[in-house]
């Protein structure tokens, strides 16, 4: 019912929409990317945002509606797991800067064609293995008489005692969100006209200061585009939570599982997800309207 | 000369900190491989006595033998649909200058903006509230929500360095649109499909997020290993990681040396 009322408001300029993607080329080839992300993206968020505001505990949306699901945010400890996400989210975005961006510097300008190209398969590989299998290989690693504790106990000492923590948590998504920002800066990087770097140092301007006036400002969309990515990645993360970390921190995504599964409160969930792809959502739409993505991808 | 580069010792400390950024890439993955060589039910290092039982056991095993049967139906339902749907939207993102570029551009992105558990919660409410039983196929579809992005941006990349004026030339010379598709357009753009193909099939292969939610019975390689993990230690669970992650550099080894042949292959003839 709710749905015929957004239709009426909705149809005028839709209709005018779909009539311009029929007209040209280029919308008719974007058609089935559309269509896609209509029945998979757009269709399942639309979905749980009518069952977060329907009644709590039932099974059906647009038939009920309430706001008792988004109070539940500050009922209990919900509020700390979006505090955890939030933070983890910002803690691994701000480490992952200074540590991808030598790296980025080095595949565009130090490495050579054949050395980045190395550098950049070898980091891209991690992306194709499950992220719970690296973790798991972490465990392996900090365990008693895992290989680090093994390996002390060989020289008398003994490993440090750091396995499901919020620490380890944290360690976890720095690992497994790596890629994730090394990319985006490397083609941040490559925006850089190398003869600019030349042309500042020639004119007497400091190594640090022809990296900050010059260098960092052209890198910039590709250093936000890595940092957003990250940032929206993992304050959706909780393979690291529930693996290295043992669920010593309830993240929000394990908020929103429990709530569909054990709870059987689907709107719950509902309303805890919706939160959270509202604040990914912000961030991401304000974001995009600062970069131009021809200008980005069209020079690699 | 000298200012154009980074200073030698710039360029040391680069180097220096990309190994280490790799060795911390690469330190779980070896981990994995150590403790699957351990004969040992139970974990322990320095290995005390290495075999290849437990390769031989999850070789051998039934279970396993149909994990890995369905994430291949997944990886190849998802590298076939995938790849032709990002090709036609690689066109749209790069080839013509049509009036909704800019917003397509970015619209086809927030799937891959957005974290993988949610969205696979998203779609599994989705899938319960409009009545379809989850199984392999609704993980198929999950996988394509956020993987045909990433395969249009893979083309897309190919398709930025492509020049109209092949199709034009052709066109002139009184060649009709198929022609003009299979002969000039898809052999310039090959190399990009078949690393955006590449791509899919193997995120597909090693994706847990939407596997885990959107799976239903039908379980998958990863999804399993994640079970396994929770359920406390057993060789099996390193020994399959590593023989998958071995299976992906495999098949990212081949794809890749397929795609560096055919770009020199092409460049030889042109």
């Amino acid at each position: 019912m709710s749905d015929k009322n957004a239709e009426k408001i909705a149809k005028p300029s839709l209709i005018a929409r779909i009539q311009d993607l029929i007209a040209s080329k280029g919308g008719r080839c974007a058609m089935p990317v559309y269509i896609l992300m209509l029945l998979g993206f757009i269709a399942p968020l639309a979905m749980v945002a009518g069952f977060s505001v329907a009644e709590p505990k039932s099974f059906t949306a647009f038939t009920s509606f309430s706001l008792a699901n988004f109070a539940a945010l500050f009922e209990g400890s919900v509020w700390k797991s979006f505090a955890w996400s939030i933070g983890l989210a910002a803690f691994t975005t701000a480490i992952l800067v200074p540590i991808c961006y030598p790296v980025a510097v080095g595949m565009v300008r130090v490495f050579g064609r054949m050395g980045s190209l190395a550098v950049s398969v070898l980091s891209v590989f991690p992306m194709f293995v499950s992220e719970n299998v690296r973790l798991y290989g972490w465990i392996l690693f900090f365990t008693k008489k895992g290989i680090l504790d093994g390996t002390l106990a060989l020289l008398n000492g003994q490993g440090p005692d750091v396995l499901y923590t919020p620490g380890m948590t944290a360690f976890g998504m720095v690992y497994t969100y790596l890629p994730y920002m090394l990319f985006p800066i490397v083609l941040g990087v490559a925006l850089v006209p190398p003869d600019l770097i030349t042309a500042a140092r020639d004119l007497g301007a400091s190594r640090f200061r022809t990296w900050r006036e010059i260098e960092l400002p052209l890198a910039m969309p590709g250093v936000l585009i890595g940092m957003l990515l990250t940032f929206v990645l993992s304050a959706g993360a909780v393979a690291e939570s529930k693996i290295v970390g043992g669920e010593s921190v309830m993240v929000v995504t394990n908020e929103v599982n429990v709530a569909f599964s054990y709870s059987q409160n689907w709107p719950m969930g509902a309303a805890f997800a919706v939160t959270l792809t509202f604040i990914i959502g912000a961030l991401t739409i304000y974001a995009f309207r600062k970069i131009d993505l021809d200008k980005i991808l069209g020079r690699a | 000369m000298e200012n154009t580069r980074q200073s030698r010792a710039a360029r040391d400390f680069i180097r220096v900190w990309t190994v280490i950024v790799l060795i911390f890439i690469y330190l779980p993955v070896i981990c994995d491989a150590l403790s699957s060589l351990s004969k040992s039910r139970y974990f322990s290092f320095p290995i005390k006595r290495w075999s290849m039982d437990w390769w031989v056991k999850t070789f051998n095993s039934m279970e396993i033998g149909e994990l890995v049967r369905n994430s291949l139906v997944i990886a190849f339902a998802v590298t076939i649909i995938s790849t032709v749907i990002a090709f036609c939207g690689a066109l749209a993102f790069a080839r013509y200058d049509w009036k909704g570029k800019k917003f397509f551009q970015k619209a086809i992105l927030l799937p891959i903006f957005f974290p993988q558990p949610v969205l696979g919660l998203a779609l599994l409410l989705w899938f319960n509230s409009i009545g379809v039983p989850l199984s392999w196929k609704t993980a198929a579809f999950a996988h394509l929500v956020w993987i045909t992005p990433i395969v249009t941006l893979v083309i897309a990349i190919a398709v930025y360095g492509f020049d109209p004026a092949l199709e034009d030339a052709a066109r002139d010379l009184g060649a009709s649109r198929f022609q003009i598709f299979r002969m000039v357009t898809l052999p310039v753009l090959w190399p990009g499909v078949w690393s955006g193909m590449l791509f899919a099939f193997l995120l597909s292969w090693g994706n847990f997020p939407l596997s885990l939610y959107t799976t239903g019975i039908d379980n998958t390689v990863p999804k399993w290993l994640y079970s396994k993990m929770v359920a406390g230690y057993s060789p099996m669970v390193p020994t399959l990681g590593t023989m998958s992650t071995l299976a992906a550099a495999v098949v990212m080894i081949a794809g890749g040396a397929a795609v560096y042949f055919i770009r020199k292959a092409r460049s030889r003839n042109s």
